[in-house]
This record gives C-alpha cells, sequence and structure tokens, in this order.
C-alpha cells in the first residue's frame, strides 16, 4: 500500500475515534455516527481497510437483525468486535471497526445498505433474515430489495462467501439462491403476505405444511438447519435451544446465528450456550420501571414485527399499551398499522400513546379492541402486574430512555 | 364488498379501507358481506369494490385477472369502486410497469399513467368539494385524465400531476392516497355509503373524527 494512502487512514481513524470521543463527552450523541462520518470523508475505503485480516459476519433483514446481530456476537465467545447501537449503516460499521479490536467481527446491516457493504468488507458470512414490508416510504417495495440482493449475490465473485438463508420466506430465497454457497434455514416464518405472490412469476405460491412451491418450480429448498419444538439441528449436529428471550421469532433468529457460526467454525454446543443465557438487547424484552408501574419493553416496528410480538402476550394480560409515532426512523407512513393484525387484542384494554395515537385509536376502534386514548401520561392507572409496552421504533427509545431498569 | 386481491393490490394497509366501509354501514344496522378474492378465485358480483396499491409484476398480474373476470360487467351495470394508487392506474388506458414498458389497463376510464420524473412519496392533501381529502401517497406515476373529472385539486403533494387527484365518476371514486384513505376520511367512507344506499347517513362519532381534524391541523396549515 501507497505511503500516502496509508497515512490517511491512519489519520481517518484518529479523526473518527476524536469526533466520537467529543459528541460522547459533550453529550450531544451516543458517539458512532458523527466520527462514521468524519473518518469516510477523509477515507471513503476505510471500511475495507479496516476489515482486512478480519472475519466478517454481516447481518441483515427486516426483522431481527439487533438480536440476531448480537446472538452471533455473543455466541462467537470472548471480544467480537459489534456495531451494538444499531448505528447499521457506513458511518455505524467504520465507528464500530475503529472502536473494537478484535478480529472477529458481526455487523447489523440496514437492507439498503447491504450491497455496498458487502462489498466494502469482503465478508465471510451474510446472514439473510426475512424481507417483509417496512418503512415503505424509504424503502419503496420489498421486491426491489430482494431483487437487489439477488443482483449483489449473482455478482460477487468471493471464493469464500457463505450465506445463510430463511429457506421458508421465498423472498429471502430468490435473494439468495444465485449464491454460490447457501445455507438453508428452515426456521418458523409467520409474515409471508409479502411473498403469496411468486416473486419469479408473480403466480400463487402453494404452502402446503411446512413446505411451498409455485408452479413455475420456484420451491422450497432443502435445507441444511432444521428446528422442531425445542430442538435444533445444524449441519446433523442436535443442539438444544432453551432462550431466555421470548418468542418464536427469536428462536428462528437463533437458529440463524447458531448457522452462521457454524460456517466460522465455532463450536456449536458452546455457542448455544452462551446464546441461551441472553436476557435482552439494548432494552428489547426488558422489564423496566417508570413512576410506580412495571413495563415490559417490547419493540415492534412494521406488520411483521408487530404479528410476532402479539402472539407472546398471555390472553389473559388485561392492559396492553402500545406507542406509536411516525418520525422518519420509524417511517413517516402509519398506513402499515392496518396490517397489523390488532383483532388478536379483543379482550384487552389498550392504551394509545405516543405521536400517531389517534391513528393506533381510530385502527382498534375499527378491529372491535377496547382503546384509551392517553394524552395526559400521568393518568395511566396504576397495576400491580408488569404490563406489556409495545412500541415501534423512535416510541422504543423514547420509553427505555424515560424508564429505569 | 369485495377486496380485490389484497395478496396483489394491498401494499400499504389498504386491506382497511374494506374493514372501514363495513364497520362504518355494520354500526348503522346495514348488512354487510366483506369478502377478500385472493389470486385464485373468481370475483363475485358485488355492490362496491375495493382496490389498493401494488408493485409492478403484481399489478400487471391483477389487471390480467380482472380482465377476465365479470368486474368490467359489473362497475357497467353501476356497481361502486374505491380505488387507489395501482388500482387507480388499472382501471384506466395504460399504466407504466418495469421501467417504461406501457401496459393495458381496463379501459373503463380515460385515464393514461406514464413514469414521473420523481417518485412521489409524501403526505397527500386534495381539496374536494368543501371537504380536504387527507392521507400519504409513495407511487411512481404521473395520470393524465383526458376529459376525465379529477376528485379534487391537490393543495399538498403529487397525485396525479402536482395539480389534480385521481378521477370521480359516478360510481368510481379513484385517488393515490394509499392505504387506510378511508379510515383517515370518514366523510368519503361516508359519501360512498351513502351513494350505495341511496339515502343521506346520520353522522358516526367514532375515533376517526378525532384523526381526521388532527390531520387537517397538520395538511392544512
Amino acid at each position: 500500500m501507497a505511503q500516502g494512502s496509508k497515512l490517511r487512514h491512519v489519520v481517518a481513524s484518529g479523526a473518527l475515534r476524536a469526533v466520537n470521543a467529543l459528541s460522547r463527552w459533550s453529550g450531544r450523541g451516543s458517539g458512532t455516527v458523527a466520527g462514521g462520518r468524519v473518518g469516510l470523508k477523509i477515507a471513503p475505503d476505510l471500511a475495507t481497510v479496516l476489515t482486512k485480516d478480519r472475519t466478517v459476519v454481516l447481518v441483515s433483514g427486516t426483522n431481527g437483525k439487533t438480536t440476531t446481530t448480537s446472538m452471533v456476537a455473543t455466541g462467537w465467545g470472548g471480544e467480537v468486535t459489534t456495531n451494538q447501537t444499531g448505528a447499521n449503516m457506513p458511518a455505524g460499521h467504520v465507528a464500530a471497526l475503529v472502536g473494537g479490536r478484535s478480529t472477529n467481527v458481526a455487523l447489523e446491516v440496514d437492507e439498503a445498505w447491504l450491497a455496498k457493504t458487502a462489498r466494502t468488507t469482503d465478508p465471510r458470512v451474510i446472514v439473510l433474515l426475512n424481507l417483509s414490508r417496512d418503512q415503505l416510504d424509504r424503502a419503496n417495495e420489498v421486491r426491489q430489495m430482494a431483487e437487489r440482493w439477488r443482483t449483489m449475490l449473482t455478482a460477487s465473485t468471493s471464493p469464500t462467501l457463505v450465506v445463510v438463508a430463511n429457506a421458508n420466506d421465498p423472498l429471502i430465497v430468490y435473494a439468495a439462491e444465485t449464491s454460490a454457497r447457501p445455507l438453508w434455514c428452515d426456521v418458523p416464518t409467520t409474515w409471508l403476505a409479502d411473498a403469496v405472490s411468486c416473486p419469479k412469476c408473480t403466480l400463487a405460491i402453494s404452502h402446503v405444511g411446512t413446505s411451498w412451491h409455485c408452479s413455475c418450480g420456484f420451491a422450497k429448498p432443502l435445507a441444511i438447519t432444521t428446528t422442531l419444538r425445542d430442538e435444533l439441528v445444524v449441519d446433523g449436529e442436535m443442539v438444544e435451544l432453551e432462550l431466555a428471550m421470548p418468542g418464536e421469532f427469536n428462536r428462528s433468529n437463533a437458529a440463524m446465528a447458531l448457522t452462521a457460526l457454524h460456517a466460522v467454525h465455532v463450536e456449536l454446543q458452546g455457542a448455544a450456550t452462551r446464546i441461551n443465557a441472553l436476557q435482552s438487547v439494548v432494552g428489547r424484552f426488558s422489564v423496566r420501571r417508570w413512576r410506580g408501574h412495571s413495563l415490559q419493553l417490547l419493540l415492534a416496528k412494521n406488520p411483521s414485527g408487530f404479528a410476532s410480538m402479539l402472539a407472546t402476550l398471555a390472553p389473559n394480560e388485561a392492559d396492553v399499551w402500545v406507542a406509536i409515532n411516525a418520525r422518519i426512523a420509524d417511517g413517516r407512513d402509519p398506513s402499515w398499522l392496518y396490517d397489523v393484525p390488532f383483532e388478536l387484542l379483543r379482550g384487552h384494554t389498550v392504551y394509545c400513546l405516543g405521536e400517531r395515537r389517534l391513528d393506533l385509536a381510530t385502527r382498534l376502534d375499527y378491529a372491535q379492541v377496547a382503546y384509551e386514548i392517553v394524552d395526559d401520561e400521568t393518568s395511566l392507572p396504576s397495576s400491580k402486574a408488569t404490563i406489556a409496552l409495545l412500541a415501534n421504533y423512535t416510541a422504543f427509545s423514547d420509553w427505555l430512555a424515560r424508564s429505569q431498569a | 364488498m369485495c377486496v380485490l386481491y389484497p395478496d396483489l393490490l394491498g401494499t400499504y394497509g389498504d386491506g382497511g379501507n374494506g374493514l372501514v366501509m363495513a364497520e362504518r354501514a355494520r354500526r348503522r344496522g346495514i348488512d354487510v358481506t366483506l369478502v377478500e378474492v385472493g389470486i385464485g378465485d373468481a370475483v363475485p358480483v358485488a355492490n362496491l369494490y375495493l382496490m389498493g396499491g401494488g408493485e409492478d409484476g403484481p399489478q400487471r398480474l391483477a389487471a390480467d385477472l380482472l380482465r377476465l373476470s365479470i368486474f368490467g360487467g359489473a362497475v357497467r351495470d353501476g356497481a361502486h369502486v374505491v380505488a387507489v394508487c395501482a388500482g387507480l392506474q388499472i382501471l384506466g388506458e395504460t399504466f407504466c410497469i418495469e421501467g417504461n414498458d406501457q401496459y393495458e389497463g381496463l379501459g373503463m376510464v380515460a385515464a393514461v399513467t406514464t413514469r414521473g420524473e420523481r417518485r412521489a412519496v409524501g403526505e397527500l392533501a386534495v381539496r374536494v368539494g368543501t371537504n380536504l381529502l387527507v392521507g400519504f401517497e409513495n407511487h411512481g406515476g404521473q395520470t393524465s385524465l383526458g376529459g376525465l373529472a379529477p376528485l379534487g385539486t391537490v393543495t399538498k403533494g403529487r397525485g396525479n400531476d402536482g395539480r389534480v387527484d385521481g378521477y370521480r365518476t359516478k360510481n368510481i371514486w379513484a385517488t393515490y392516497a394509499h392505504g387506510p384513505v378511508l379510515a383517515m376520511n370518514p366523510w368519503l367512507a361516508d359519501e360512498v355509503l351513502s351513494s350505495l344506499i341511496g339515502t343521506p347517513l346520520e353522522p358516526l362519532h367514532t375515533a376517526a373524527d378525532l384523526l381526521y381534524r388532527e390531520r387537517c391541523r397538520v395538511l392544512d396549515s
């Protein structure tokens, strides 16, 4: 490498550290993205330099990115370089790569940035979890995303890249089927409303039991990883999954994280033990205190995530709090509330919180669910039991910030 | 009431419109059956058809399926239609898919949709007579109406072309305001319902009234 270029990368990394330290010291930010931007400005190829001789696992998909990345990092064992704060675009990636020293790297990647990130970081593994409608004002249409990923993997010339992909999501299979080394995972996937029509020919996909196929020949591929009740089998090896975190979707996330770790030769039993012990990931599923209330914070930011989360609620839970915003990070368009099966909440009383609580209340009204519009949060009735609080992205951050562990 | 191909035309919570129409009718004691027509199902005769937004491939398939169905005849016989986004485009002469390819629509109205220079993504507000229609648009279409009457005049966002939005015939209401446009605009839901039963309706007070007032305050400034 030329001397001038090397100096440039040293300066870029130094500047990135300095800006982030300043940002944290001044209390203006969590100190990841601002420094990353400065670093990339000085050396646009910073990610390439910083990932040289490191083993990189990238995780992307609509739901479960943060949790699965955390599972990969935890399951790997020892120190792992990772972007734990959810800063999942290039600036956040280079900040994490400068901040962590480990040669084992697990990065969460925003769907729209995956192709670019895969070009610049030479990953050993890409994990593709699922694709469904989310933030359509920003990402437009979900099929286009599958198409972009497919183009990325078709064009990849990496001799070692392994793609860990969900065999039950037709859009993911469409994206990953042209890769040279796919490892298909047969994991529970409940939301299929975005793949009713075949991504190849647009005809209807038939779902028979746990299998699916289209008359054009496009079909569920043979999986290397399978889940059956509590047992998980990865490449012929049985693994005990007893997750501390709730929900079937977390079992799917864990199965895919373990498959990725298997691909980088991490011993499976030890990895599973470490993943089983994970209690919460950046506040998700954690129980917090707020003004005498005990709240379990559940992140649900799109129809598929909401549907999975509603399924984890105990049927006798009387009160449920739901907080909805529509800021840029949430998607400015809350139309997706009509794709959430809120009818499942009949019998509960739902307290509507957040900036778009009237959109939520209208949705619940038409779903014949009892609701209260909460304009004054001090008026919320107290309860001895822990209340489930479902919130979308920025609403979740607000509640995490205002509550205590 | 029949929601047409939610599998293909339901990208933005558009199924909500069927739910809203059925609920507003039921709460006034009007007996309603709401059916969803899937890709393999025959289109039934209905009083009201609802069509949502969709992506290019599914939009083309929906147009082809409708062409072969009784839908055109039912609408000529007076069935009402609320068509949103891709639905609005399908009822017209031609629309644009996969780049700039023109695809034949159902030809039920004179609307012609080409690809706009930019995608229109954001809040949409449309003056319809004395009412304001509020919603959200997300589409790449530019629609010209020939002699067809628009639904209303755009006050925020793009709609068909930055000036007007949608179109209106005796029994068709079409708009680019996608998703639960009828949830956000209870007056429009009741206008369609009132036309269906042929008599004026008593007002129905729901959470939607509060939502509508709030969105008007935000968008009519």
